[in-house]
């Protein structure tokens, strides 16, 4: 399969290891990746903060950019969940049919990571292999708006080597939330420290997740505590493999 | 005309008020638990009711129908209230509420009322009015007498003092009711409450209520309580005034059978509420003599007016978004400085007020989405939160402050592959003065509050779209792009 990679904003710039993660395993499952240089961001960050209007040129280079994609792979449920649920009301605003319809067409052929996966290939085993313990952190976006149910956690499972340890208060939010970070500080904080002692009572050597975003938060306060506890994108664990492990962390 | 919301207006904004609390570990123990016990029963009884989904389906629909016709259903109940023999008034704002029922309680030659309690007397801050007025006011439900006696405020739709433990409690009895030698088990401090509000029950002639639900249809009102406090002031008094929201209109007498399926479930995790009390007008040698509804706007009909967000008028003040958002978690219901908190006080207040106050409101949400996943008639609270954010955007912030003008240079940067590719550049470079050993630990102005206790990767050297542009250079990957 021709696969269109939407690499998102800040993967391409913070995390480039998840971006490469991805490629590897998708050209190892024999599929071809394509990176359209165009991309920039889905407009998540403006629109989620009060700023629809700018958020709407990103849109429409997004659908531009990406409107003849067989499939278009996106490891980030919050940004995946921005294009599905948002496009579609901030397209119709635009009283521009054209635009409606594309976004319509390509609604479709937007994936997160794991759908892709486990939905369109069908597969839950991807010949990996991860041997550390590992939790597994459920974001909002991919429980509540992707549904993705235990989707991530079949992928996981199928993982060689891995000991997955079940995190308490799973649903429960990391206190990441975009902006929300930076603007209600003290909130976000005391929110994080309740979900990285819910970590650390699962003696993991590893959190992963499929969105980097929270990744980053839980990450940030995990080193600052010297925790000695590390973050890896789901990619990059299913990147894995016996002769090429896990470069580095996230 | 001036709306007000408790003290809403005035309060600060949410992240200031929110320090303290975040401080006061025993205010946060309490709220843990208090929250972690409501939301286990909750879901027990949620999950024995096989039609939940469609209840919260019927509830949205039979919501938005009534929102859309309610001038209609709001004069039927005017009439069919009148003609069971009760009186309706209606205010547009707060203090003309507060000004009809202070008239009232003086015809009646009264002095004091008792209350059961209702969060919209709070809204309006009828108590204070009437003291104003030589007119005293006595709560009876046991949360809102400790916050009465306490000289405290609401923290809770559904439970008003979930902030206190029964020790503070006691300590506010002890002390407030003379009681040196009060203990500190729930039988003792309940014991008290009875006996100090027994006397009123007895003495007070005049009640005051709120209402859950008015029937269109029979002119009714129902209103659902757990401790028989209601029923006594429901019942006792010659003169009975129910204050009331104008969106708790319902069409039928039929609808009930959805919402008191939903409420009780929704709100204390209980089948039924141990007292459902439903009446209509007056009747002769048989519960009050004078039964007046003051039907209250205060805004909500510049809430009705904006298409993406009048789905809050749908709130039937249950409070499971309280109970199930991590924000409120940490924080309790004072840091929303409005008689409405958590989530969904979060959207009804700011937009009561006109968006002009409690601009912080709308923000003080991780967008995690919680709040809709449990809210029984089914309001999407965080696409609310985001129209509002919107709002507060367009109207309220000068186009010169330091995230709008950030947030457009964003904008700009994404709007051209050369630009985002130009910014990660200056960014990787320009990173220097910010940077220890590949570690960001302290970053100026309000990215300071990620820094404060969180740390950040510097930025890596190369991009993702750096590496794929060396890979196709080096032949290993055709170039599609």
């Amino acid at each position: 399969m021709r696969v269109s990679l939407f690499i998102t904003c800040y993967n391409d710039t913070l995390f480039p290891a998840t971006g490469q993660a991805v490629v590897r395993l998708l050209e190892r499952l024999g599929h071809t990746i394509e990176f359209p240089l165009d991309q920039t961001c889905c407009g998540q960050m403006h629109y989620n903060t009060g700023y629809q209007q700018e958020a709407m040129p990103m849109m429409r280079r997004f659908v531009e950019v990406f409107r003849d994609a067989e499939a278009v792979c996106i490891p980030s449920s919050s940004c995946v969940a921005m294009i599905r649920d948002h496009y579609p009301l901030m397209a119709a605003e635009q009283s521009d049919p054209g635009l409606a319809r594309a976004v319509d067409e390509l609604l479709p052929r937007i994936y997160e990571l794991t759908e892709l996966l486990v939905h369109r290939l069908g597969l839950e085993d991807v010949g990996a292999a991860f041997p550390h313990r590992v939790t597994y952190h459920a974001s909002c976006h991919s429980l509540r708006s992707l549904h993705l149910g235990d989707l991530p956690l079949r992928l996981l499972r199928s993982v060689r080597g891995i000991e997955l340890l079940d995190l308490p208060n799973v649903d429960r939010c990391c206190g990441f939330g975009g902006t929300f970070a930076v603007k209600m500080g003290d909130v976000s904080a005391a929110m994080l420290a309740e979900k990285m002692q819910d970590i650390e009572s699962t003696h993991a050597e590893y959190v992963t997740a499929v969105d980097n975003s929270c990744l980053m938060h839980i990450f940030g306060g995990l080193h600052r505590q010297n925790t000695g506890i590390r973050t890896a994108h789901i990619a990059e664990i299913l990147a894995s493999t016996g002769s090429e492990p896990l470069e580095g962390t996230t | 005309m001036t709306i007000r919301v408790a003290d809403a207006a005035e309060s600060p904004s949410f992240q200031k008020a929110a320090l303290p609390l975040l401080h006061d570990t025993q205010l946060r123990a309490n709220v843990r638990h208090a929250t972690d016990v409501i939301q286990r029963k909750r879901a027990a009884v949620v999950g024995e009711t096989p039609d939940w989904q469609e209840l919260r389906e019927a509830a949205s629909a039979i919501k938005t129908h009534t929102l859309r016709h309610l001038d209609s259903y709001l004069l039927q109940f005017e009439q069919a209230c009148t003609a069971a023999g009760g009186h309706v008034h209606w205010a547009s704002d707060a203090d003309e509420a507060n000004r009809i029922i202070a008239d009232i309680v003086r015809q009646h030659g009264g002095k004091q009322l008792i209350k059961i309690k209702t969060m919209t007397s709070d809204e309006t801050k009828l108590n204070d009015a009437l003291e104003h007025e030589g007119i005293r006011a006595h709560e009876t439900d046991l949360a809102e007498l400790i916050i009465q006696l306490g000289h405290d405020k609401p923290s809770h739709i559904v439970v008003p003092a979930l902030h206190k433990n029964r020790n503070q409690v006691r300590e506010i009895f002890r002390e407030q009711m003379h009681l040196p030698e009060l203990g500190n088990q729930p039988e003792d401090l309940t014991a008290a409450a009875r006996h100090y509000l027994r006397e009123k029950f007895l003495s007070v002639n005049i009640g005051l209520c709120g209402a859950n639900f008015l029937v269109a249809e029979t002119g009714g009102v129902c209103i659902v309580e757990s401790e028989g406090n209601g029923r006594m002031c429901l019942t006792l008094p010659d003169v009975l005034i129910s204050l009331a929201g104008i969106e708790k209109i319902i069409p039928t007498f039929q609808d009930l059978e959805v919402f008191l399926q939903l409420l009780p479930r929704s709100a204390t995790g209980e089948r039924m509420n141990p007292y459902n009390s439903l009446w209509t007008g007056v009747r002769q040698n048989d519960g009050p003599k004078h039964f007046h509804v003051v039907l209250l706007d205060n805004g909500r009909t510049s809430v009705l007016a904006d298409a993406e967000a009048r789905q809050t008028l749908h709130c039937i003040r249950c409070a499971a978004c309280l109970n199930t958002c991590p924000v409120y978690r940490q924080t309790g219901g004072h840091a929303y400085g409005s008689s409405y908190a958590g989530p969904v006080g979060a959207i009804l207040t700011p937009q009561l007020l006109g968006m002009e106050s409690a601009q912080s409101l709308p923000y003080a949400s991780s967008l995690c989405g919680a709040c809709y996943e449990v809210c029984p008639v089914k309001i999407n609270i965080p696409e609310v939160l985001i129209h509002l954010r919107g709002r507060v955007v367009r109207e309220q912030k000068s186009a010169l402050d330091a995230e709008a003008l950030a947030m457009k240079t964003a904008a700009a940067i994404f709007a051209s592959r050369r630009r985002f590719e130009a910014a990660q550049r200056i960014g990787r470079l320009g990173q220097w003065p910010v940077v220890s050993n590949g570690w960001v630990k302290n970053l100026p102005g309000m990215l300071g509050n990620w820094t404060r206790v969180r740390d950040l990767r510097a930025l890596p050297q190369q991009t993702f779209r750096g590496w794929w542009k060396q890979r196709v250079k080096d032949g290993k990957q055709a170039d599609h792009a």
